[in-house]
């Protein structure tokens, strides 16, 4: 059968527990899966129905729900469900939703007990549920899950073949179109061997030689070669290759004792991957997502707050793994927001349901899903208008507080402005804050613009996410509609200037402690997520990231041509410098802040600095000339 | 016959054939199975075919693999799905060799469509045939049969594709879209599942095909239409 083709064995073969199993029991669940598309919104699972599968998450994701109707677990891409109740034979107790368009394997309970009964290890996945989670973070810490993890866990594309009679100059393009940084170079038998494997039509090949970047650069350099040559005679024929179940380890000291950074990965004798020393390097770091996972399986601040040191650790591996700002802010803002999510639900828990429904909303860089790891906490509650304070307050107040002292606790600092849901401002049903916003837009004051460049961005967390829509329902309508409130923002937004003169002349920050050092946030990326802010709102955007709002902007005639395009740069390299500024204050030990000596600053970067500067000193310029303080007779409106 | 715009009386066509065919196969085929207009698409026995050919032109060119899927919309099982590499008559192009990563020599010890039609029949009958663009599936299969048993091949198909323009190009909305100069939405097969979240997927192996547009279809249907939707309405 020719099941080996579709794809399913490999995927499978990427997620726990199926990554530990040998090749005979991956192959037997591989061989029997069934699949089926659900569109999101459908129920998967209702309470009561029988299980007869294991379910798979090819695609998509799905939500579980406790008995009272509770969110009880996300689970997404390689995940399983169904198993608790398919164990103990039982219906089923927790019901499951999709969430997005989901494409689900099924694995027939059959199937499912026959491996369970030959494989301990995986049985004991199944049975030990969502403690395995915690397990594998601990693991994780010291090496010893390099000894334990398949070599196959690590590959997420097949490896690009070609025949020993490929024209070199072919073989290069194929390298540069695939960004393959090798090739395996196959031949065909005339008859099946020891040496040879099958392909998937069924003919015998055989794997004859490796040719990577490194090969072509060296044998280049040489000289001499004709882009007609067949790869046969460049390639190296020294193939150091690595069984697919044999662990990472064993194929790290390959890679140590025979000098090579490509290791063909193959399935019996079939080549089906190439590892690359950097997916070991990589495969190490402590990803954003077990921290999340492991963040919804505390039960009380004091062990939220122990994860909190590996934040810190998994910004810093996620900065040296070369992720960039877009990346770093959207995982740094996953993590803060869980750990809201979870202190909200550890408060419910302790307090009981709330009297009446609300949403809890994060302001500022966390809404704009572009924190750094020194970001303090904003939020604010939006309450439904049957909030009746006498009655209601005590509880909401008391929300606000666990969920804000929990945050301190996980090293987000109470915010220095109280913008806080535990100050009672800003602890309020939707129609006064309706009211705020109103009144902000369309009478501007010297304290409401303070306040601005945090409450225009916002994003709900946790409860009835329609409460903070409609609140940026509110400021898409009314905001392209108040020139006075834009020429009010704008001023605004120029009130913190970029350092043009700060490898000339030293424009430090005057507070005494980092004399000479610069604030990369305030001179840097705040006026420029300022500048973008004013245009999303003249232009009606709903997005809060700064990138997302110059896409939207992007579809105006707003800005002038390749203005967008270098605001962007400018923003992504200040953030990059920002952030790789922090990740090396966290690896010296150091507290992480935004200030960046210059003597820290590669002479190559400086050139880069100064032009992101300027770019945000014209895209200041034209700010005020764009929006204009109308006359006074107009402001009354 | 020809497919126009007309859409065929199908069960009358299959009724017609079983009782006029003098190929003891394909009365069998013909006979199996009761397809008719008004059943639930839910309901009905589906069988995903996908054809990977030398060219497009079915008098000119030949088949060089194919993959079955039988599925319904409830569940596709992989492990009954089949999968046959064949000797084309003519000969194998170079692009036709670039575009499927099958080579001269693998394709020269292939059998030939003649030796495989009793399995592949076995494969469609009693079931509706869903496909990614009819024409070609149609085509090629009517004329391998008739090549072999003089007699040719013809079935009602689902076409994902054609629900997917039906969806994409001819809605008001598509219109609009065109008539503002806005790109077309593809409604080739890897473009089209994206729209449905669906995994992307190596191209060009005939059985990877088959499972990717009977998953298509099972997300069309979900989408776009019910399970109570008679076939009638689907079918061309």
């Amino acid at each position: 059968m020719n099941v080996e083709q579709l794809d399913i064995r490999d995927h499978l073969a990427r997620y726990a527990p199926f990554d530990s199993l040998p090749d005979a029991l991956l192959d037997r669940i591989a061989e029997g899966i069934e699949v089926r598309y659900f569109q999101a919104g459908t129920d998967l699972l209702v309470k009561d129905q029988a299980v007869e599968e294991l379910w798979y998450i090819r695609s998509g994701a799905v939500e579980m729900f406790q008995r009272s109707g509770r969110l009880f677990n996300r689970l997404g891409e390689g995940d399983v469900f169904g198993y608790s109740d398919l164990l103990r034979n039982r219906r089923v107790r927790y019901p499951v939703r999709a969430l997005e368009d989901t494409l689900i394997y099924f694995i027939p309970a059959a199937i499912f007990d026959e491996v369970c009964e030959q494989d301990d290890d995986f049985a004991e996945f199944f049975d030990t549920g969502g403690r395995r989670l915690k397990a594998t973070v601990e693991q994780h810490r010291d090496d010893s899950d390099m000894m334990s993890t398949r070599v196959r866990k690590l590959i997420d594309r097949p490896p690009e073949m070609v025949d020993v009679d490929t024209p070199l100059q072919t073989a290069a393009q194929r390298m540069r179109d695939t960004n393959a940084t090798s090739l395996l170079v196959l031949d065909t038998a005339m008859e099946a061997s020891a040496r040879t494997f099958t392909d998937r039509d069924g003919h015998n090949r055989q794997l004859v030689g490796i040719l990577t970047d490194r090969d072509f650069c060296a044998r280049m350099a040489a000289g001499g070669l004709s882009p007609d040559v067949p790869v046969g005679e460049v390639m190296s024929r020294r193939v150091i290759v690595v069984q697919s179940d044999e662990t990472v380890h064993e194929a790290m000291l390959s890679m140590l004792r025979n000098q090579v950074h490509h290791l063909p990965v193959l399935h019996r004798r079939q080549p089906i991957g190439v590892l690359h020393i950097s997916d070991i390097v990589r495969y190490e770091t402590p990803t954003s997502l077990f921290l999340v996972n492991n963040i919804f399986l505390q039960n009380d601040i004091d062990q939220l707050a122990r994860l909190s040191g590996e934040v810190r650790t998994a910004f810093a591996r996620m900065v040296a793994d070369g992720a960039n700002s877009e990346m770093v802010g959207r995982s740094l803002a996953t993590i803060g927001r869980s750990f809201t999510h979870r202190l909200i639900e550890l408060a419910e828990a302790e307090l009981g349901p709330p009297p009446v429904p609300y949403c809890f909303m994060v302001l500022g860089s966390m809404a704009r899903d572009e924190p750094t790891i020194t970001a303090d906490q904003d939020n604010a509650l939006v309450l439904d208008d049957r909030f009746d304070p006498e009655q209601h307050d005590a509880y909401f107040a008391a929300l606000a507080k666990f969920v804000s002292d929990g945050l301190a606790a996980c090293r987000y600092p109470y915010c220095k402005g109280d913008v806080m849901a535990t100050n009672p401002r800003w602890r309020q049903p939707l129609a006064v804050w309706k009211r705020y916003f109103t009144e902000w837009m369309d009478e501007p004051n010297p304290e409401s613009l303070l306040h601005s460049s945090i409450f225009f961005d916002l994003a709900a967390v946790h409860g009835d996410e329609p409460l903070v829509e409609a609140l940026q329902d509110l400021i898409a309508e009314l905001a392209p509609k108040r020139p006075y409130f834009l020429a009010a923002m704008a001023r605004n937004a120029l009130g913190r200037t970029p350092p043009l003169g700060f490898f000339r002349t030293f424009v430090m920050e005057q507070d005494g402690k980092h004399r000479k050092s610069i604030n990369l946030k305030r001179r840097g990326t705040a006026p420029l997520v300022d500048l973008v802010r004013v245009h999303a709102l003249a232009c009606g955007s709903k997005a809060q990231n700064t990138f997302a709002r110059l896409d939207d902007i992007a579809r105006t005639r707003l800005l002038a041509d390749g203005v967008n395009d270098r605001l962007r740069y400018a923003f992504e390299f200040l953030s990059m410098v920002r952030i790789r500024h922090q990740a090396h204050d966290i690896e010296q030990g150091d507290e992480a802040d935004n200030n960046v000596e210059p003597e820290n600053i590669a002479s190559r970067e400086r050139h880069h600095l100064k032009d992101a500067f300027e770019v945000i000193s014209h895209a200041q310029k034209f700010l005020g000339f764009r929006y204009p303080m109308p006359s006074k007779t107009k402001k009354a409106r | 016959m020809r497919f126009g715009e007309q859409r065929p009386d199908w069960p009358e066509y299959l009724a017609g054939r079983a009782n006029q065919t003098r190929n003891r196969k394909l009365a069998d085929y013909f006979s199996t199975g009761s397809l008719s207009a008004d059943m639930a698409i839910g309901e009905a026995p589906l069988v995903a075919l996908d054809l990977e050919t030398t060219g497009l032109d079915a008098t000119r060119h030949d088949i060089v693999s194919i993959g079955v899927m039988p599925f319904t919309l409830e569940r596709i099982r992989v492990s009954d799905g089949r999968y046959w590499v064949l000797s084309p008559r003519r000969a194998l192009s170079d692009e036709s060799v670039a575009f499927h990563h099958i080579t001269h020599t693998e394709v020269a010890q292939a059998p030939d469509f003649a030796a495989i039609i009793d399995e592949l029949l076995a494969c469609l009958k009693g079931r509706l045939v869903v496909v990614h663009y009819r024409q070609l599936e149609r085509s090629f299969i009517d004329a391998a049969v008739r090549e072999r048993l003089g007699e040719g091949l013809l079935f009602p198909v689902i076409d994902t594709m054609s629900l997917e323009a039906r969806i994409h190009r001819q809605s008001w909305w598509a219109r609009l879209r065109r008539w503002a100069g806005r790109p077309v939405a593809s409604i080739r097969l890897h473009e089209s599942r994206l729209r449905y979240n669906l995994p992307a997927y190596t191209g060009h192996h005939a059985l990877v095909d088959a499972l990717a547009t009977a998953e298509l279809l099972q997300a069309q249907i979900a989408r776009h239409y019910r399970w109570e939707t008679p076939v009638g309405e689907l079918w061309r």
